[in-house]
């Protein structure tokens, strides 16, 4: 069979159709996949909440804080004990100067800020150097590297090659600082919020509700 | 040209990553480790099956003017296709692989291929040509990601064969990508002469 001749309207014809079944195609395919994306989506949210935090027995709603160096704020997913005592808080922090760019951290804090552990949710460092922030800040065999169980205000979370106390991923520098300058967007948010929360006794949960 | 021959010219003779130098940026860009070489590798064949049977099905309806952006379009559907049903169901694999799975739209194999090959011959042979080129493709994509994760992460398949420590970094970044790249070209010429 011969190939359509090239006529103008063969053409128009062909393009809309071609564009029309593939439109049809994706639509479906994506109504089909929605839910299941969210799904896993909020699933490694959810599991990173619960690695980060100490036991908690519930989570309360979430809410949304513009940091003063950023322009995307960070969502806090506060956690309660049966008595409904806050025991801490999960910060869902980024930075911007990776060594891949953008990088997503799930942050663990108790109400004074101190660290509880981390999980890097999304980046885009080289695998076998800066990828290993992963686990490197986590080591509690490593006292200089960790950084579970301290606090910011006390401890200085710099990498040490600029003055700080925190050792940097080995030949990652770069990484290692934008790990470190998350983390720090993470506590000075989250405490600033802490403290404006605690001097406004009773409109403690006004700033909450204006997400 | 029988089948067999049709099937098997993509991991030697013709194969798109030895031979023609095709896909270079998904070639040199994921195969960091053995598993991101071979996913990549196996949702180009999947893509590159698919669009060849299609394409194979369709010539002859296709005037040969917009015969170029008709392909693009229905090997995009089919991209975009392998894209949300592995953030669906393969959300690990999908955060590793990224930004490349777009790309294979652009990728030249999968273009190649449906001009070169499946505008051209009848849906069987596309089929088989789509499925040998990819799987040639995955081989070769799997291949440099075991060398590279071997040398330079001391692993395969994330499995640790000697310790981190004594692994040469270069391997895993893109440097080594175009060393390790290098000498199996060289080493697949050096076959195709004896």
């Amino acid at each position: 069979m011969a190939q359509k001749e090239s006529t103008f309207l063969n053409m128009v014809l062909t393009l809309f159709l071609v564009t029309l079944i593939g439109g049809g195609i994706l639509g479906f395919v994506h109504d089909f996949t929605k839910d299941a994306i969210i799904l896993s989506k909020n699933k490694a949210q959810e599991d990173a909440i619960v690695k980060v935090l100490p036991s908690f027995s519930k989570l309360g709603k979430s809410y949304k804080l513009l940091p003063a160096d950023g322009d995307d704020s960070l969502e806090v997913f506060p956690a309660y004990d049966a008595d409904s005592k806050l025991v801490g808080a999960a910060v869902k922090t980024y930075t911007k100067k990776g060594f891949g760019g953008f990088i997503s951290i799930m942050v663990g804090f108790t109400p004074d800020g101190t660290v509880t552990g981390y999980s890097v949710l999304e980046h885009g460092e080289t695998p076998g150097l800066g990828a290993k922030m992963t686990t490197w800040f986590n080591n509690p065999d490593k006292p200089k590297q960790d950084i579970i169980g301290k606090n910011p205000k006390t401890t200085r979370f710099v990498v040490s090659k600029d003055g700080g106390d925190i050792d940097a991923i080995t030949a990652s520098t770069i990484s290692s600082r934008a790990f470190l300058d998350g983390i720090n967007r993470a506590f000075n948010t989250f405490i600033q919020n802490m403290k404006t929360a605690s001097d406004a006794t009773s409109g403690a949960s006004t700033k909450k509700e204006g997400e | 040209m029988n089948q067999l021959d049709n099937f098997t010219k993509g991991f030697f003779k013709e194969s798109p990553t030895f031979t023609l130098l095709l896909g270079m940026c998904p070639t040199l860009g994921v195969t960091s480790s053995a598993i991101n070489g071979l996913g990549m590798g196996l949702a180009t064949t999947f893509v590159l099956m698919m669009s060849n049977i299609v394409i194979s099905l369709v010539k002859n309806v296709i005037p040969g003017k917009v015969r170029i952006p008709s392909f693009i379009v229905i090997i995009a559907s089919f991209v975009t296709v392998v894209e949300l049903s592995m953030q669906a169901y393969l959300p690990s694999l999908y955060k590793s692989l990224g930004l490349f799975i777009p790309l294979i739209v652009v990728n030249c194999i999968v273009l190649g291929r449906a001009e070169a090959f499946a505008s051209k011959n009848d849906v069987l042979s596309s089929m088989i040509d789509g499925l040998g080129m990819g799987l040639g493709f995955s081989f070769a994509l799997t291949l440099l990601g075991c060398i590279r994760e071997f040398l330079g992460s001391g692993k395969l398949f994330g499995i640790t064969v000697y310790p981190e420590n004594y692994g040469m970094l270069i391997f895993v970044l893109a440097p080594g990508a175009f060393i390790v790249l290098g000498y199996l070209i060289a080493l697949i010429n050096r076959l195709r002469k004896a």
